[in-house]
């Protein structure tokens, strides 16, 4: 009898601002650089937009990672929004890392709209590390896996 | 070629500078006093440095005409500090002959009645210890 | 429930290629609420286009999902689509399968399971997804300009042309800025004064233009096509519609020792004065720092000698509120303070001057009449040495500017050109890093300083400057013959980097523009936008935004007059309907979201609410202005109670996509 080892799928959310990251993957589209099927992006106006919920929601519905691109500091379309990103980021992380969440799990990259490579570099390293560290179970609610 | 390149990366860990913040202004050398006594003048050390021509610098004598006054490194708009590169290049000098070479009993032969003040406690704090 | 129809584009081979759009359009049909589902070649185009149109119409379809490229290309294309034929086109999600999917995947079945999970997340936002409409505000038809220099005249001309209502609010007594103190303009040579007075007079006489002189703004409040500005009047002690100009109180005037900043301190004026002849508007000025009436009250002169009974010692500020529907900032520059810079003496010998004193040496106008004397003792000088980058292209912090003043090599070069032609007699030497021309005929202009007029130009910086007996001992380095140079100079010229004016940061707080670490406004795109301010309704002429000659910035200010006009032309501003609002029963009036919204649109006001056993309940709640808001989404994030919401980004639709991609 053979038994079936299934590969690992992670699964990983990338909240992308509109005006920079998201047209960086665009861009990376364009360009053809490859990164794996694993990452489904979320557009969102801003970075600043990103509410911690969003996160923990993630991690709740079994994400096995979630990384956060916007502007590079200084050049936010809203002037000052990935500065807000950043802090409550660096609030959220070190909270999850207390509640076992690893910190490889969750990462910031600020990766500008001109930025093909270094998004799906981002990608594919980000997408490596989550491999490693495998399968969410700290956050994970059973209840919603129905 | 690595040898050259290894010290000229010596020089600028030991100095702490980046000579390629240079842009050639010259107020290095337009600021120097010890001006006339020297071979290569602080914006040529610079560019010298820049460019990895350690080794004829640690052969010269403009090592040891800087008074180490720092007027260049006051003075230049682009912080690259040229006079601590003379004095790393002094260092490498001294470390590369694994002793100091100066005692206090060999001065009066080499004393000179010119001789800035600054540049003899330069030298002692430089080369005996 | 929705009814959502799902549209799948092949993009010719760009997403069949990889992803079985078929078996999307398949799958994506078994989800909840999706009652159509079909793929298609094209979907952009035309037949695409009425796929789409005819579809909604046929099923009804409240809500629409496009598989296709990234929306950042047509998402506006599907929108109009679906608005002509009456869906709201905020109903309209796209699904990015192209740049995100079939682009960057190989493996059909994994680009295909992808372009379903992505096809969900769009479907699981636009269940919730709710009908927006774009607001109006409406436009207030006239425009400020702040700053009556070159550039705030130029632009506030070319505003009051086209027919609408400018005001310009000038800090000083007379407008003309800068432009006013330069003797000659390069490459032309043509004299500054005659091109400038005859713009500054049609200014005072173009019926559209008010000139608020000796004025500053106090407080800017509202938004894009509605900005209230308070304008503080300072008290200038002359009444300024009597005074006639005639300058009589300005010869009278016992206090004669008063600095004349218009030549820059090199000679005096007296406490009642007149800026300069061609000033406008030309009215005297009673300066009370140095006014013994208004110092001590024993004096009174320049009232008993008016004869229009103009003067007023009793006058104080005034306010003025007036609403805008643009701003234009033209604050300008000045030269940097030399005070750090001791090795070129300039605190320690009145020979050293700047720049634009030498300008007012040179100047006709100026405290020598127009003949070359030096200050100290009035004397021809016969050997200048000019030094260039002073204080510009430095390492930043306390060594100066990091940036290239851009102008100082082209006005050295005039300077230099100037005193080799009026005074044949003097050696001119010119000491230079980089000579930097690029403009049409600037190099030709600086190759004839050299060439034509014998101006000494040398590679290489000063390195000090020590008076001594009545002499400017120059010491400087010649790099390109490797010595070092001792010139006995009786002027020294520094060229001095230039910076914004001081009262820009103030401003830019008050109009919540952006500001670069060097106090210059930043503009909305560096190539494509470059006078605007990424704060709607706020546009840059001239200097304030990076240094520029004058054709440079009469050009700018036009160029945002252009911008000013195509906003006042409109009666009413679409809003972007994707807006932060605020949720009234939820709010608790914490002022969380009001601190982190860069752009002042969230107020607060005091709201009666209907409580349990009929009683009323007055709560402070906060308010969103839409037609100021952008959409960032920062106040949402930031509210404790949860009741900041974006439309067409919600936090329940943002959670949708979440659950779909997590499924």
């Amino acid at each position: 009898m053979q038994i079936e080892k299934k590969e690992f799928k992670p699964t990983i959310v990338a909240f992308c601002c509109n005006w920079c990251s998201y047209a960086g993957a665009d861009l990376a589209g364009t360009n053809r650089l490859n990164y794996p099927a694993d990452v489904k992006i979320i557009r969102v106006p801003c970075s600043c937009r990103v509410n911690p919920m969003f996160i923990l929601r993630a991690f709740q519905r079994g994400a096995d990672g979630v990384i956060l691109c916007g502007c590079h500091p200084g050049d936010c379309h809203y002037t000052t929004g990935n500065y807000y990103a950043r802090r409550r980021m660096t609030l959220l992380f070190s909270m999850l890392d207390f509640l076992g969440i690893e910190r490889g799990r969750t990462r910031v990259e600020w990766v500008s709209a001109a930025e093909g490579a270094k998004f799906a570099q981002t990608m594919n390293e980000f997408v490596e590390t989550i491999i490693s560290l495998g399968e969410n179970k700290r956050l994970e609610d059973l209840r919603c896996k129905k | 070629m690595e040898n050259k390149q290894q010290l000229t990366e010596q020089i600028l860990r030991m100095s702490g500078v980046n000579a390629r913040k240079c842009m050639r202004c010259g107020k290095c050398t337009a600021t120097c006093p010890s001006f006339d006594e020297m071979e290569y003048h602080p914006h040529q050390f610079v560019y010298m440095v820049e460019k990895g021509d350690i080794e004829p610098l640690m052969k010269s004598e403009s090592l040891y005409t800087c008074l180490t006054c720092f007027a260049c490194v006051e003075r230049c708009p682009r912080n690259v500090e040229p006079a601590k590169l003379v004095e790393a290049v002094r260092l490498a000098v001294i470390r590369e002959q694994g002793a100091n070479h100066l005692k206090p009993q060999d001065l009066p032969e080499l004393w000179d009645e010119d001789l800035p003040q600054q540049a003899i406690v330069s030298a002692f704090r430089k080369y005996s210890k | 429930m929705q009814k959502i129809g799902v549209f799948v584009c092949w993009c010719g081979s760009n997403i069949a290629g990889t992803v079985d759009v078929h078996a999307v359009a398949e799958t994506l049909k078994k989800e909840p609420g999706v009652v159509f589902s079909t793929d298609y070649q094209y979907m952009c185009s035309e037949a695409g286009q009425n796929l789409i149109k005819d579809s909604i119409k046929e099923y009804g379809l409240t809500g629409v999902v496009i598989c296709s490229c990234s929306p950042r290309m047509h998402e506006n294309t599907f929108r109009k689509a679906a608005q002509s034929v009456g869906l709201n086109p905020y109903m309209v999600e796209v699904a990015n399968i192209r740049e995100q999917c079939s682009w960057i995947h190989k493996d059909m079945a994994t680009a295909t399971e992808k372009a379903v999970i992505l096809g969900r997340a769009a479907i699981a936002k636009v269940h919730l997804n709710a009908p927006l409409t774009a607001g109006e505000s409406p436009v207030v038809k006239r425009a400020l300009v702040i700053g009556g220099g070159i550039a705030g005249i130029q632009t506030a001309l070319d505003i009051a042309e086209a027919g609408f209502e400018v005001d310009i609010v000038e800090k000083s007594p007379t407008i003309g800025g800068k432009m006013a103190q330069i003797d000659k303009t390069f490459p032309t040579l043509d004299c500054a004064a005659c091109i400038l007075t005859p713009k500054m007079v049609e200014a005072a006489q173009q019926e559209k233009i008010k000139i608020y002189s000796y004025s500053e703004v106090d407080e800017v409040k509202g938004f894009v096509g509605n900005f209230s500005v308070k304008i503080r009047r300072k008290a200038r002690y002359v009444n300024e519609d009597i005074c006639t100009g005639c300058g009589v109180c300005t010869e009278k005037c016992p206090q004669k020792k008063v600095p004349n900043e218009f030549n820059l301190g090199m000679d005096n004026r007296r406490a009642i004065y007149i800026p300069f002849a061609q000033a406008v508007p030309k009215v005297a000025t009673i300066d009370p720092n140095y006014c013994t009436m208004l110092k001590t009250g024993k004096c009174g002169v320049c009232s008993k000698v008016c004869t229009a009974k103009a003067i007023d010692y009793t006058q104080k500020d005034e306010f003025v509120e007036a609403q805008y529907g643009a701003i234009v900032v033209a604050t300008g520059f000045n030269p940097i303070s030399l005070e750090k810079y001791d090795e070129f003496a300039y605190s320690q010998s009145p020979d050293v001057v700047t720049s634009l004193e030498y300008e007012r040496l040179m100047n006709a106008a100026g405290p020598t009449s127009g003949t070359l004397l030096r200050p100290s003792d009035l004397t021809h000088p016969k050997t200048i040495v000019f030094v260039q980058c002073v204080g510009s292209r430095c390492d930043g912090g306390d060594k100066g500017k990091p940036y290239c003043s851009k102008v100082c090599c082209m006005y050295t070069a005039k300077h230099a050109m100037l005193t080799r032609e009026k005074y044949p007699d003097t050696d001119v030497y010119v000491f230079y890093i980089d000579v930097r021309t690029p403009g049409k005929n600037f190099d030709e202009f600086y190759r004839r300083a050299v060439e034509d007029y014998g101006v000494h130009y040398i590679k290489g910086m000063v390195g000090k400057v020590v008076p001594q007996d009545g002499k400017l001992k120059v010491q400087a380095s010649d790099l390109l013959s490797n010595e070092q140079l001792h010139i006995d100079a009786d002027m020294v010229v520094l060229a001095a980097a230039i910076e914004p004016d001081k009262t820009a940061r103030p401003l830019a707080t008050m109009l919540t523009a952006s500001m670069d670490t060097n106090d210059f406004f930043t503009e909305a795109h560096p190539k494509l936008r470059p006078v605007e301010s990424p704060t709607a309704g706020v546009f840059l002429s001239g200097m304030c935004q990076g240094p520029k000659d004058i054709p440079e910035t009469v050009s700018q200010a036009s160029a945002a007059a252009a911008k000013v006009i195509g906003l006042l032309a409109k009666d009413k501003l679409t809003c972007n309907p994707c807006v932060a609002h605020s949720d009234e029963q939820l709010c608790n009036g914490c002022s969380s979201c009001e601190k982190v919204c860069p752009y002042g649109a969230i107020t607060y006001q005091d709201k009666e609410f209907r409580m349990p056993n009929r009683t009323v309940a007055v709560r402070r709640v906060a308010s969103v202005n839409p037609a100021v808001c952008q959409g960032c989404g920062a106040c949402t994030v930031a509210c404790p109670s949860g009741a900041m919401d974006l439309n067409g980004f919600s936090n329940r639709q943002i959670m949708a996509e979440v659950d779909a991609i997590c499924k």
